[in-house]
This record gives structure tokens, sequence and C-alpha cells, in this order.
């Protein structure tokens, strides 16, 4: 389901990042694509899966692990995925932390 | 038969090694930097290129090719051949290798784009072209019948022994030297793996419930096939015998199987052969470990072998050789004569628990005896290439009634 421009401008910033991405590796119009669309429903496959993954790895710096690769189905789960690996990456590091 | 891989250097090493379900997947002897994503690999770690070559002839032959050479002269010393006379005109050779020499592109791209040294060392592209090893096996043995190399991804070894075995049984050739050879740990080539997100970060577990993917492995195999009446008249020990070969196209997906595919392939070579599916006693899969072909296979095996799928053993042999790409199909077409030989079918190791979705007889950790007369030898490619080979035991064969 398409976004009004007004649900654009509330949607964070990282999920209007993302979902360029995928819009952009996929060659498809960035307003086809919206938070609660599947893959399936956007008729991603398990190929176009892995390269929109080395498409956000190199877009935000992160590296997204084999699982994080299986368990992404949907544009949400791209979206908290990348969160999630941001967040770990700013996490300041405890001195003598293993 | 010659055979170079992670788990020997010679059919014999390799064999005691299958039987006893040992695994030649061990930690990389280069992890990288960074470090790869998967830190093992089925390396030939024990072979040797000194051991079996000049510097003059190291100067040449990349990896790949001096695979293919020292299991061919395994091969052609156990057969007894000599290339003389008519033989070396009616002998062909057809190799399998999926890209041939990597390491030499390699060196020649990091002069190029790393150093900006625009000038290539001469023989860049004779030791990478992939027939270097069907070129080498003609130089060596004096060999001058027709050869060629098939590059069909993992599919790349079946296809060609099954094009030399149909050329026997035309009559365009009396004898054939053939298999398939890949050595596949070149940096680049494993990066380009690694992107695929298919190779495992554990071990290689075909048909187990936890599996996450493939293990990588490098080697060479070569058969040597001669026409029946030609071996028995010079008295030669025959081993086992080709009795069919059969393809298919997925046409579906340039990476995901399908089930269809491969179940149109087995019932190509069952054809060739003049079998019914009820004839087949092992199947020695494709099992590359990976979540997709495990469950396709298992989907193909019982489209085809509906009446004895419940019982009729299967076992994975890439879970301790590796997925050895282009040689895949050699490499697995001797595990699967020395299994018929033999009377002893050698496991899918790393197994751990049942996959439902992969509801077949496996063989599983421990290798079983048994009196098995007739096998399959599966590969399934990238691109949806599909090469299957029918194989039988000697003695079956002699008693078997010659077309």
């Amino acid at each position: 389901m398409a976004q009004t421009s007004e649900e654009q401008a509330g949607t964070d910033q990282l999920a209007t990042q993302v979902i360029g991405v995928i819009a952009k590796t996929q060659r498809i119009p960035l307003e086809t694509i919206s938070i609660d669309s599947t893959f399936e429903q956007l008729k991603i496959d398990s190929l176009d899966g892995i390269n929109i993954v080395f498409n956000l790895e190199s877009e935000f710096g992160v590296n997204i692990p084999d699982d994080g690769v299986q368990n992404m189905k949907s544009v949400r789960d791209a979206v908290e995925g990348v969160r999630q690996l941001l967040e770990e990456k700013d996490r300041p590091v405890t001195p003598g932390a293993p | 038969m010659g055979l170079v891989c992670a788990l020997g250097n010679t059919v014999a090493e390799c064999w005691s090694k299958l039987k006893a379900g040992e695994s030649g997947i061990r930690p990389l002897s280069d992890p990288g930097d960074p470090p790869y994503r998967f830190q093992k690999g089925a390396q030939a770690l024990a072979f040797s290129p000194e051991a079996h070559f000049t510097e003059k002839d190291l100067i040449v032959l990349e990896r790949f090719a001096q695979f293919a050479a020292v299991a061919a002269r395994e091969a052609v010393a156990q057969s007894g051949l000599e290339f003389r006379g008519a033989l070396a005109e009616e002998t062909a050779i057809v190799t399998g290798s999926s890209v041939g020499g990597q390491f030499s592109e390699e060196e020649g791209y990091i002069r190029l784009y790393k150093e900006r040294n625009p000038r290539m060392p001469p023989l860049i592209i004779p030791r990478t072209m992939a027939n270097a090893g069907a070129s080498r096996i003609s130089l060596e043995f004096g060999i001058y019948g027709p050869a060629y190399t098939v590059a069909t991804a993992c599919s790349s070894s079946n296809h060609a022994i099954g094009q030399a075995f149909w050329m026997i049984r035309n009559g365009q050739a009396t004898a054939a030297l053939t298999g398939g050879s890949e050595a596949v740990f070149a940096e680049g080539l494993l990066r380009a793996w690694e992107g695929m997100r298919i190779v495992t970060p554990d071990t290689c577990r075909p048909f187990s419930k936890d599996r996450k993917g493939l293990s990588l492995g490098e080697g060479g195999a070569m058969l040597v096939l001669e026409n029946w009446d030609h071996a028995q008249a010079r008295g030669a020990e025959i081993l086992g015998e080709v009795v069919g070969f059969g393809m298919s196209s997925d046409a579906h997906h340039i990476t995901q199987p399908t089930a269809e595919g491969p179940a149109r392939a087995m019932r190509w070579a069952l054809r060739d052969a003049g079998i019914g599916p009820e004839e087949i006693d092992y199947i020695n899969a494709h099992g590359t470990g990976t979540l997709t072909n495990d469950v396709t296979e298992t989907q193909a095996i019982r489209m085809v072998f509906s009446g004895t799928a419940d019982s009729l053993p299967v076992s994975a042999t890439k879970s301790m050789h590796g997925h050895t790409l282009g040689a895949a199909g050699a490499v697995e077409a001797i595990a699967t004569l020395l299994a018929l030989r033999h009377g002893f079918i050698p496991p899918t190791i790393n197994f751990s628990e049942p996959d439902p979705a992969c509801n077949l007889d496996v063989i599983h950790n421990v290798g079983r005896p048994a009196e098995i007369q007739t096998a399959i030898s599966n590969t399934f490619a990238f691109g949806g290439l599909n090469a299957v080979l029918v194989l039988r035991k000697a003695e079956a064969s002699f008693q078997h009634e010659r077309i």
C-alpha cells in the first residue's frame, strides 16, 4: 500500500533510506514500497534478497550475519535489522569488557 | 580411477577415509583478512605440487590443472593402457571445470589494478583457461583424439563423463580419460562465494535439520573409460561400468533449483541405461547441505523412485570431501563406483537430526555394508543444469547381457 506524503514525513529517516536501497536494487518505483510490504508482495526472491543485503551493508557500513539474511522477509525486517546493527555499532565499548 | 582431494592423494587413501566417515573439512589454511564468514573448507592440504611436477612444469600449470594431471596419471597407471598407434587417436579426453585457473587471473588483476602495472606475465591465459587440464593430459600421454572441456558449474564433470561415455558407446572413441578438477581457494573466488551466503559458517551437514550451507572443496578426479569388449580382450581389470547418462534444464531460476528438473535428469539417465527405478540400490546425492538443494533433491528422488524411496539408501559424500564444484561429479562418481565395488555405502557425516522435508533413507554418520549392484550419482548446478550418471558394479555388468 503506497504511503501518503504525510505518512512519509512521519516515517523515520532510516526507513526512508532502507526503502530507497530496496527500490534502487530492484529497479522499482519508490512509491510501490511501504514499511508494511513483504518481500513476497514485492516479488523479491532469495537472490534479490542477497543483492539487497549487499547494498544495505555498503550503504550503512554494517555486517549483516547469515541468519539475518535468511530471516529478512519484509521491509520492516530490513529496517529493524539495520537499526539494530547501527545501534550495536554506536554502542560505546566498556574498557576491559570481553 | 585417479583421485586427489581433501581426503588424500590417491583413490585408496580417499576410500579409506570415505569408509571410515572421516571429514576432510578443516580450518582454512588462510583465514582471510578480514576473516571469511566461513572458516572451514576441504583443502587438499597433503597435495604437494613439487612431488609431481618439475619447476618448469609448474610455470605453466595452475593448481586445478595439476590436480587433473595427477589424477589422470593414477587412473592411467591402474588401467594398464598405453596410448600408442590407433589407440592414441581413438582416445578422447573430456574434462570438467567450472572456472579453470583463478590464481593466475587474480595475480594478473592485482598487478593491473593495484600496482598499475599493465605488463602481464605472458602465461596467464594458458594457465587460466579451463581446458588446461585436458590439454596437459593430452600432452603427457600423447593422446591425439578428440579432447575438450565442459563448464557447467557444479555439473561440469558429470556432463564430461556422460559425453565421454556416449562417445565410446557410439563408437566415436575406444577409450577416454574423463573427469574434472577445480581449485577454488583463491582469495577473490572465496570472497565471491562469501557474497552468495550459501557457504556454511559451521560444517557441511547434508539433509540434517540444522544444515546451514555447503563447504567448499578442491580436487581432481579422473576415470579411464574403455569400450567393454576392448577392455575384456586385453584382460583389463574392470572396476565398474558407466551404463547411463541423463541431463535436463530447470528453466526456472539462475540459482534456485526445482524438483522437476532433477527428476527429469534422473529419469533420462535411467532410460538411457535401459533400466527402471526399482533397479537402483543406492543414490550418491548432490547433497550440498544447502537449505534448498537438500529439499528439492528429496522431492525429485521421491518423484522418480516413488516405489522404493523409503528404503533406498542415499548418502552425500560432500559431507567429507566438500563441494568440489567442477570436479564434484567425477569425485562422486569414483565414490559411487568404490561403494559398488566394495559393497559398502559411505555415510553422510555431521548429521545431527532428521529434517522432515528430507525424508529419505539417509545413511548418516556411519557407513553401511550393502550388496549394491547399480547406483546413480546426481549433480544439479546453478543455472538449473542437471546431470546424472548410472553406474554398475563390474560383476553385475559381466552377468548383464551385452547389447
